[in-house]
């Protein structure tokens, strides 16, 4: 029964997301508080790709004797094969002392250098985009954003999920938003769980697609990134999964420019809608909506088999 | 209920004192509580209070709404409910209550008696399980309208999501605009009236009852059926649209009466050969 969230302000106004968001997940924090995500999407800096990662979970950090040694290891190496790639670092910044947030230019074939980072052991990239930057780590979601210091992020749009934990594990590698690998700013909040997820993720681990960890959700991720890689617009591929995917989902999924909402045709999940000139926001209930606006608003719930884009 | 004595206690075979009530309840079919629920509370509906509920938390806005009831008030409003779940739940004597907002989850479940209008929308699973009353949603509403529903009125002038009157077993419910799949589910009895269009699955799988359709179908379920509009059924619905303020966009002429065809009733023929089984 998790809980998800998203916003967007159209016509490219910015606003202060990062708070908005928190304070929207925290609304719904009664939904699933074993862990807590965001997807914020700044203004894009053309040049710059912003790179979020991880070297532990928090867990390991807590019993691990030799990880704070690991950490450090760990970090180095991907310095070095960034380095030997040829990006260009501009900007290190320690998120915690296990997530790290990175800026760099890059000009050649990111999918490679993006394969040969995570192929260092222990190192999970979270996110890697030109405006998109993901956070996802244990505890609410005002725990979450302080440790992370979110509040204050100035943005377009964004997508958060709180979770209870029923498919997988409860750590940050099984925590939302998933990034659709290894795509530049695509992220996607479900909730819900996928009946034919072991078919449909051997048939596109067949086609050379990664999965980091066993939770249902990342498939969504996957799965839209890998019709986006074939041409399809987001609501085309979106459109496509309600009939390929089976089960029962409301998902949530965000680009550089755009989000999207997808609902299963059961109508099994919830999910509010408000919309107005000016800004989108949905939610699995209404008091995350209400966290923003706390007047009167019209809200509806979109029907099943139903999606919906928005543009920044 | 008085004291109850024994006829050993009269023949003084006891000695003790007993003080207090006794444990014991006796039931009188008779007796005028037993037409009235423990927990009920008799109003004035002349006696009217408000309160601003945008600072307090579930559980004391019913809490609020129970203590004023104790003393005596019968026209209670609440402000600013601002989506919260779970309000104006259980309450089981008449009472005028007005919500100036919009209701979450599970908003005026298990009521049996009051008048409630909200002003705003209400979430899932609004008056689930009603057993009289009358409920007026101004706006939209979430999906499982008036689930389970027994008796009363339940309007939503606006449009109402999937799953709406699942399982209906009395009362009236009527949605003002469309509605989602799986609308009538397992309904029945009473009767829903919806003056939009309908979803995929329309009455799937109804025992009996009667879905009023004013807009387009998406399409039927399992074993319901569209049948003749009645003289009665058009007069029924003039009737209790006008009582809401609400008209059919195309006339109740034009509506769609639909019911069970009782094409899944094989419980009946099943039964006897397999209780002889059993027995």
């Amino acid at each position: 029964m998790c809980g998800i969230a998203g916003l967007i302000w159209k016509g490219g106004v910015t606003s202060d997301i990062g708070s908005e968001m928190t304070q929207m997940l925290q609304a719904l924090k009664h939904r699933g508080p074993d862990s807590t995500g965001f997807a914020l999407y700044g203004k894009a800096d053309d040049d710059v790709h912003i790179l979020r990662f991880k070297v532990a979970e928090q867990d390991e950090m807590k019993t691990g004797f030799s990880i704070h040694r690991q950490v450090i290891e760990r970090k180095a190496a991907v310095d070095t094969r960034l380095e030997e790639l040829g990006a260009e670092i501009i900007k290190k910044q320690d998120a915690t002392e296990y997530a790290f947030r990175y800026l760099f230019k890059f000009d050649g074939d990111l999918k490679r250098l993006i394969d040969f980072i995570e192929d260092i052991d222990g190192v999970e990239i979270l996110s890697v985009g030109k405006g998109l930057e993901l956070i996802k780590d244990l505890g609410d979601a005002t725990v979450v954003s302080d440790q992370y210091g979110l509040k204050g992020f100035k943005g377009t749009h964004a997508i958060g999920h709180t979770r209870m934990a029923t498919e997988s594990d409860v750590d940050i590698r099984s925590a939302h938003p998933y990034w659709a690998y290894p795509f530049n700013d695509v992220s996607v909040v479900h909730n819900g769980q996928l009946t034919n997820y072991w078919t449909m993720r051997r048939d596109l681990e067949h086609r050379g697609h990664r999965f980091m960890s066993n939770c249902d959700s990342e498939l969504i991720a996957v799965y839209i990134a890998d019709q986006i890689d074939h041409g399809d617009s987001l609501e085309d591929a979106m459109r496509r999964s309600i009939d390929v995917i089976d089960g029962v989902f409301t998902y949530l999924v965000a680009t550089a420019d755009q989000l999207g909402m997808a609902k299963d045709v059961m109508g099994a999940k919830p999910m509010v809608l408000y919309e107005s000139d000016e800004f989108v926001g949905l939610a699995s209930e209404e008091v995350a909506i209400r966290s923003i606006f706390p007047r009167e608003i019209d809200t509806w719930d979109p029907y099943q088999g139903e999606v919906k884009v928005w543009a920044a | 209920m008085g004291s109850v004595t024994t006829t050993s206690h009269d023949m003084g075979l006891h000695e003790e004192q007993l003080a207090g009530r006794t444990q014991q309840r006796f039931f009188s079919a008779t007796e005028e509580e037993n037409f009235t629920y423990p927990w009920s509370y008799e109003v004035d509906f002349d006696k009217t209070a408000e309160f601003d509920a945008a600072d307090m938390s579930i559980t004391d806005i019913n809490l609020r709404i129970r203590e004023l009831m104790k003393s005596g008030h019968g026209t209670i409003t609440v402000h600013n409910p601002r989506a919260k779940h779970s309000l104006g739940v259980g309450i089981l004597n008449r009472l005028n209550l007005n919500f100036e907002g919009s209701l979450g989850y599970f908003g005026c479940g298990v009521i049996d008696g009051p008048n409630v209008h909200i002003s705003g929308r209400v979430g899932w699973s609004c008056a689930e399980n009603m057993m009289a009353g009358k409920v007026v949603i101004e706006k939209n509403a979430g999906s499982l309208f008036g689930a389970a529903i027994r008796g009363g009125d339940l309007v939503c002038k606006g449009q109402a999501g999937a799953r709406v009157g699942i399982d209906q077993k009395g009362g009236t419910i009527i949605v003002g605009d469309s509605v989602g799949a799986f609308t009538g589910f397992m309904m029945q009895r009473g009767r829903m009236i919806i003056l939009g269009d309908a979803g995929a699955n329309l009455g799937d799988s109804m025992y009996d009852g009667t879905i009023y359709v004013g807009g387009k179908i998406a399409s039927l379920g399992v074993d319901c059926v569209e049948t003749e509009m009645t003289d009665l059924d058009k007069r029924y619905l003039e009737g209790k649209l006008a009582q809401y303020g609400m008209a059919a966009p195309n006339g109740v002429e034009n509506m769609i009466k639909l019911t069970s065809g009782k094409q899944l009733w094989n419980y009946d023929n099943l039964e006897p050969s397999e209780k002889k089984l059993v027995l």
